[in-house]
């Protein structure tokens, strides 16, 4: 399996979702924005957390216009996954891959924490090392994961199961206490909290790595 | 030729960072403030003098790349 991590000017987990995604089991190319092509045999596009050009503008939008976000899109048309955390998943909003988008935290201010997440589905290949309802605890790290969707748009995703985790406490405000949501295909996951810094006990927990395991083990090809 | 672009978060999207300036206002005592909005405003310089050119293509901009149309709207001023 082979994972391409894109590094923007800011990204700051990039490094980290490279060991988890080696963690898991794949064989991970770098890849820098200005890139237009993603390596050949890509399965698995990670777009990383982090303050992709100081959050000019709003949180992700300049890094998903960048010059490799072209091809990115075409990997996830022609069912390629995609996962993004954090600032990653600001920048599938904004790239419309995702629906919705990543407001300021309701309470205004930057939280870092561990929280407890429910397991919403366990019907993806990201989330399939789990039980539908599991508690897992996974750290977040934001400033604007204030997830809004429209009520049509909720409605939708809950109808075809693709909210992947919701707070066990809410946060930020999120609409529906979402942490992640799932594309159409459940293919692209988009994640406020950070599997990739839950890998080793010294994390403080270890169960981020089920994801990348998971992931590795039962990805579909393109 | 200068456009100026407003853009503001869509009626019914809520605003914390408004809200934590109303509730600022009324610490300073400011009476009878209903609801405080906060957006952005974006100058750009353009070339020649094309007005209704220059529109459309600043709307293109809005669409592509200045405001989030999912929760955002915008307006746009030739000056």
């Amino acid at each position: 399996m082979k994972a391409a991590v894109i590094t923007f000017p800011g990204s700051n987990a990039d490094r980290d979702l490279v060991v988890a995604f080696e963690a898991g089991g794949a064989e991970v190319a770098r890849v820098w924005h200005k890139d237009t092509e993603l390596p050949e045999g890509t399965d698995i596009v990670g777009i990383p957390g982090g303050f992709s050009f100081g959050d000019y503008l709003r949180c992700g939008a300049i890094a998903a216009r960048s010059p490799i976000i072209g091809s990115v899109l075409r990997h996830a048309d022609r069912g390629g996954y995609v996962l993004g955390i954090c600032n990653g998943f600001q920048v599938l909003t904004e790239t419309g891959l995702l629906p919705g988008a990543l407001m300021r935290n309701a309470g205004l201010k930057f939280i870092s924490k561990m929280v407890d997440l429910n397991v919403t589905t366990a019907a993806s290949a990201f989330t399939g090392g789990w039980q539908a309802e599991e508690v897992v605890r996974i750290p977040v790290a934001h400033h604007d994961g204030n997830y809004t969707v429209t009520e049509d748009q909720l409605a939708q995703l809950r109808d075809e199961d693709r909210v992947a985790f919701t707070y066990a406490r809410n946060p930020n405000g999120s609409v529906g206490d979402i942490a992640g949501v799932l594309s159409a295909n459940r293919r692209v996951l988009g994640m406020m909290p950070h599997p990739e810094r839950a890998m080793v006990a010294g994390h403080g927990s270890v169960d981020g790595s089920v994801l990348f395991r998971a992931l590795v083990g039962v990805m579909a090809p393109a | 030729m200068k456009a100026r672009v407003h853009v503001m978060l869509k009626a019914g999207v809520l605003d914390p960072q408004g809200e934590a300036v109303r509730h600022a206002l009324g610490t300073l005592g400011f009476e009878g403030v209903e609801g405080v909005r906060q957006g952005k405003v974006i100058e750009i310089d353009l070339a020649g003098d094309d007005k209704a050119g220059a529109e459309g293509q600043v709307k293109a901009m809005c669409e592509k790349l200045l405001a989030n149309t999912v929760i955002e709207k915008y307006d746009i001023e030739i000056v």
